[in-house]
C-alpha cells in the first residue's frame, strides 16, 4: 500500500483509505474516491499537482492531498480485486 | 423550429388568466451544463443576485408554456449535499425550506457514474426529482451509449435526455416536470440504501433523534447526515437534543467515524446497479478527444507554453480589436460633449452646461469607452471557460501559485483582473477557503486592468518616446513582481495555518455554446456597468465640482488645487508637482481619470509635461499610477465580498504605502544615479 504520489503516470491501483480530516474525506468521497474504487494516475511529475482518473473523471489533486490517499498497487492488488 | 411552433400554439390556447405556477429548482454537479439548461429555459428573462446573506450567486428566471408559469431557481453546482461548502448548504437549504414543486437533477451523460452521485443525495430530500441526462451528444462523441428509458425503469423517476448546447430536449423536460407535478407520472423512486453494517446504528439514531428534529428536516435524513459527520446537522442536533441524549448520540457517532466512506461507497454501488443495463462504455484503450488534447495541454512544459500562447492570443485579440474601437468611441463622446456645449450655450447658467458636458458626459463616457475592450476580453475568457480549458490553466498555474499559499483556482479571478478588477474580486467566489479567498482579493488590485493600461499607453510615449513599449512591459512586470512578493510575505508571515486543499475536476472538453458565452459576457459587463457606472459617475461629478468651484472654472484656484497643494510635500519626495498628485488622486475614482485630469490641468500635456519633470520622476509617477490604491468601484467590491472594513482598509493602506514607497524609491535612486 502506497500513497497516490508514489504512482508513476499510467500506473493504476485501488483506493484503500483516505487519511485526513472529515472535510477532506467527505469531499473526496463525493468525487468517487471510496475504498475499492479503481484509480489511474495520469500526471505525476515529482512537483506540482497530480491528475488522477477516478470514476470516469480526471481530477487534479494537490500533492498534499494526494499523499493522504492510500492505494493498493495493481500488482499486489489482485487479492483486493477478488474481494471487491 | 419545433420549439417556436409549439410556443405559438400554446400561447394561442384560450385559457389565459387561470395561470398556475410551478416552482422548479435546478440541481447538478459543476460542469454538467446546468447553466446552459437554465439559460435555454429562461433566456434573457433571468435575474442574477445573491442568496440572502451569502456571497453565492443566485440565478432565478421563468418561462411560460400555455397556462403554466415555470419559476426556476438555479441552485449552486455541488458534488454532494454535505455541509462542506456554503454552496452545498445553500442548495440543500433551499430544497428543505423553500420546498420546490419539482427538483430537476442534471447529470452529464458522458460521466453518468460520477454525476449521478448528487441524485443519490437528492432522492433523500422531500421533493420529487426529474433527471436530466444532459450532453447526450458529448457522450456519443466519447463512444458512450446511454439508454434513457432503461435508466428510467431502474430509477423509477422520469429521465429526460438532452443536448442543451444544441437546444435539444427542452420541451420534453418541461413535459416531464408537468407530469410529475400533476401526479400523472407513476413516481416511485428506488432510493439508495445504507450498507447492512450501518443499518442498525442508523435506525437507532433515527429513533433517538426523531422527537427532537426541528421542522422541516426529515428525521431519517438528519440521522444519515449525523452519521456522515455533517458539521451543520451535528450542531443543529446538539442544540436540539437533551444533553444526556446528545452524549449518547455523540458517543455512537464517534465509534462510527468511518461511516462517511461506507455511505459514499454504498451510493456508488447503488449507482452501479442503476446504470448497469443503461450504459455501454467503449472498450478500454480507446482514447477520447479529451485525453488526446490533455497529452499536450496538461504537460508540464508543453502545457505551460500552450497557456502562454493562449494568454498572448487573449490579450492580442482584446487590444488589437478593442483599442481602435475605444479610440473611436472616445472621439465620438468628446464630439457629443462639444456639440452639447454649443447647443446649450446661453440657455442655462454656464456652470450647469459645464457640469452636463464635462462632468456627466465626460464621466459616463469614460466608462462606456471601455466596453469594447471588456466585451472582447470576457468573450474570449467565456469561450475558454465553456470549452473546459480554464480548469487546465488552473492546473498548470497551480505550482506557481503555491509559493503564495494559493492554488490554481486563484489564477482564474486574477486573470479576469486584467480586464477589470471588479469582476476579479467577484470571481474569487470559486475559491473555497476564506484564507485563500481573502488573499486573492488582496492581490487582485495589483493586476493592471485595462483602464490602467490605457493610461500607460498614453503617458509612456509622452515621457519615453520609442522606449515606451519596454517601459510598459516593465511596469506590468513590476506589478506582477509586487503581487508575488506580497503574496509570499502574507503566506509566510501573516496568514499562517489553514492550508487550502486543491481538489479540482478537469471536465471533458466540448464545443462552446454561443448563448452561454453571450450571457457570460452580458452578466460580467452588466456587473461592471452597475458597479463602475454608478460609482464612477457619481465620483466624477464630485471631482468636477471640486475642480470647478469656487473660482468658476479656474482649476488652479479650485478646491482640488487646494488639496493638491496640501499633498505637495509628498509630491516633492517623488519630484512631482501638485498637479500630478491631483491626477493620482482622481485616479481613485477611475484609473483613466488621470488622463482627463492632466488634460484639465495642463491642456496639451503631451507637449508640456516632458519639460516639467525629470525622467526618474516620470518613471516613478508611472509606477505609482500602476500600484496606486484601486479605483472606488474595486474598493466597493472588496468591501462587499469580504464584509470586512478592516480588510478593505488594510488593502487600501498597503497599496498606498507600496505605491508611494516605490515612487519615492525610484525617483531618489534614479536622481542619485543620474547625478552621479
Amino acid at each position: 500500500m502506497v500513497p497516490l504520489t508514489a504512482l508513476q503516470p499510467g500506473q493504476a491501483g485501488l483506493i484503500h483509505q483516505l487519511r485526513g480530516g472529515h472535510r477532506f474525506v467527505s469531499r473526496l468521497a463525493a468525487l468517487g474516491f471510496t475504498p475499492g474504487a479503481p484509480v489511474t494516475v495520469t500526471r505525476n511529475h515529482g512537483i506540482g499537482p497530480l491528475i488522477v482518473a477516478v470514476r470516469e473523471t480526471q481530477v487534479a489533486l494537490g500533492r498534499g492531498e494526494a499523499n493522504h490517499v492510500i492505494v493498493y498497487l495493481e500488482e499486489d492488488g489482485d487479492a483486493a480485486v477478488s474481494q471487491g | 423550429m419545433q420549439r417556436l411552433a409549439r410556443v405559438e400554439t400554446d400561447t394561442a390556447a384560450p385559457h389565459v388568466g387561470e395561470c398556475v405556477t410551478i416552482k422548479v429548482a435546478l440541481a447538478g454537479q459543476p460542469n454538467v451544463g446546468k447553466s446552459t439548461i437554465f439559460n435555454g429555459l429562461t433566456g434573457m428573462n433571468q435575474h442574477v443576485g445573491n442568496w440572502p446573506g451569502k456571497t453565492v450567486e443566485q440565478k432565478t428566471g421563468g418561462c411560460m408554456r400555455g397556462d403554466k408559469q415555470f419559476d426556476f431557481v438555479d441552485l449552486p453546482g455541488t458534488y454532494s449535499l454535505t455541509a462542506n461548502s456554503v454552496e452545498e448548504r445553500v442548495a440543500r437549504d433551499y430544497i428543505l425550506h423553500e420546498r420546490p414543486d419539482v427538483v430537476v437533477a442534471v447529470v452529464d451523460a458522458a460521466i453518468p457514474e460520477r454525476s449521478l452521485y448528487l441524485l443519490a443525495e437528492l432522492l433523500l430530500l422531500p421533493a420529487p426529482v426529474v433527471l436530466v441526462l444532459n450532453m447526450m451528444d458529448v457522450a456519443a462523441q466519447e463512444g458512450i451509449q446511454v439508454e434513457p428509458r432503461v435508466l428510467e425503469a431502474a430509477l423509477g423517476i422520469p429521465v429526460a435526455p438532452m443536448a442543451a448546447t444544441k437546444g435539444q430536449g427542452f420541451e420534453a423536460l418541461l413535459e416531464a416536470v408537468v407530469a410529475v407535478w400533476e401526479g400523472a407520472y407513476p413516481y416511485n423512486p428506488h432510493r439508495p440504501v445504507i450498507l447492512p453494517a450501518h443499518q442498525t446504528v442508523l435506525e437507532e439514531l433515527i429513533t433517538w433523534v426523531a422527537a427532537a428534529v426541528p421542522k422541516p428536516y426529515p428525521a431519517d435524513w438528519v440521522a444519515l447526515k449525523l452519521l456522515e459527520g455533517d458539521d451543520e446537522i451535528v450542531a443543529l442536533m446538539q442544540s436540539a437534543l437533551p444533553a444526556e441524549m446528545w452524549t449518547r448520540v455523540h458517543d455512537t457517532l464517534l465509534s462510527h467515524e468511518d461511516a462517511i466512506l461506507d455511505i459514499a461507497g454504498a451510493r456508488y454501488a447503488w449507482i452501479a446497479r442503476m446504470i448497469r443495463a443503461a450504459v455501454v462504455r467503449p472498450k478500454v484503450g480507446q482514447m477520447g478527444l479529451t485525453a488526446r488534447l490533455d497529452r499536450v495541454l496538461t504537460h508540464p512544459l508543453w502545457g505551460t507554453l500552450a497557456l502562454l500562447g493562449v494568454l498572448a492570443v487573449v490579450f492580442w485579440l482584446t487590444y488589437a480589436i478593442g483599442s481602435p474601437l475605444q479610440g473611436w468611441l472616445d472621439a465620438l463622446i468628446q464630439q457629443g460633449a462639444g456639440a452639447l456645449h454649443d447647443t446649450l450655450q446661453g440657455t442655462l447658467p454656464h456652470w450647469t452646461i459645464d457640469l452636463l458636458a464635462d462632468g456627466l458626459i465626460g464621466g459616463a463616457g469614460m466608462v462606456v469607452t471601455f466596453l469594447p475592450i471588456l466585451v472582447i476580453f470576457f468573450a474570449v475568457l467565456g469561450f475558454l471557460e465553456d470549452t473546459g480549458y480554464m480548469a487546465r490553466a488552473a492546473y498548470i498555474t497551480d505550482r506557481f501559485m503555491h509559493a503564495m499559499g494559493l492554488h490554481g483556482k486563484s489564477f482564474l479571478p486574477l486573470l479576469l483582473g486584467f480586464g477589470c478588477n471588479v469582476p476579479a474580486i467577484l470571481g474569487t467566489r470559486i475559491i473555497e477557503t476564506k484564507r485563500a479567498r481573502w488573499l486573492t482579493i488582496l492581490l487582485a488590485p495589483l493586476i493592471p486592468c485595462t483602464a490602467r493600461m490605457a493610461v500607460i499607453a498614453i503617458l509612456a510615449p509622452v515621457f519615453f518616446g520609442r522606449a515606451a513599449v519596454w517601459v510598459a512591459w516593465g511596469l506590468v512586470a513590476v506589478n506582477l513582481g509586487v503581487l508575488a512578493v506580497l503574496g509570499i510575505v502574507f503566506h509566510r508571515f501573516v496568514l499562517k495555518g489553514e492550508q487550502s486543499m486543491f481538489i479540482m475536476e478537469l471536465p471533458l472538453y466540448h464545443l462552446p455554446n454561443a448563448r452561454t458565452i453571450g450571457l457570460y459576457v452580458w452578466q460580467n459587463v452588466v456587473a461592471f456597468l452597475q458597479k463602475a457606472g454608478t460609482v464612477i459617475l457619481a465620483a466624477s461629478v464630485v471631482v468636477w465640482v471640486l475642480s470647478y468651484f469656487p473660482a468658476d472654472g479656474d482649476v488652479t484656484q479650485s478646491y482640488l488645487a487646494w488639496i493638491g497643494r496640501g499633498l505637495a510635500p509628498i509630491g516633492a519626495l517623488m519630484g512631482l508637482p501638485w498637479m500630478l498628485m491631483i491626477a493620482l488622486l482622481t485616479s481613485f475614482v477611475a484609473k483613466e481619470n488621470t488622463i482627463a485630469t492632466l488634460g484639465v490641468l495642463y491642456g496639451n500635456f503631451e507637449a508640456t509635461l516632458p519639460a516639467l519633470i525629470t525622467p526618474p520622476a516620470a518613471l516613478g509617477f508611472l509606477i505609482v499610477q500602476m500600484l496606486f490604491i484601486p479605483c472606488v468601484a474595486t474598493v466597493a467590491a472588496v468591501k462587499q465580498e469580504t464584509r470586512s472594513w478592516a480588510w478593505t482598509l488594510l488593502s487600501l493602506g498597503l497599496m498606498l504605502v507600496i505605491s508611494l514607497g516605490a515612487g519615492i524609491l525610484v525617483y531618489q535612486v534614479g536622481t542619485l544615479l543620474a547625478g552621479g
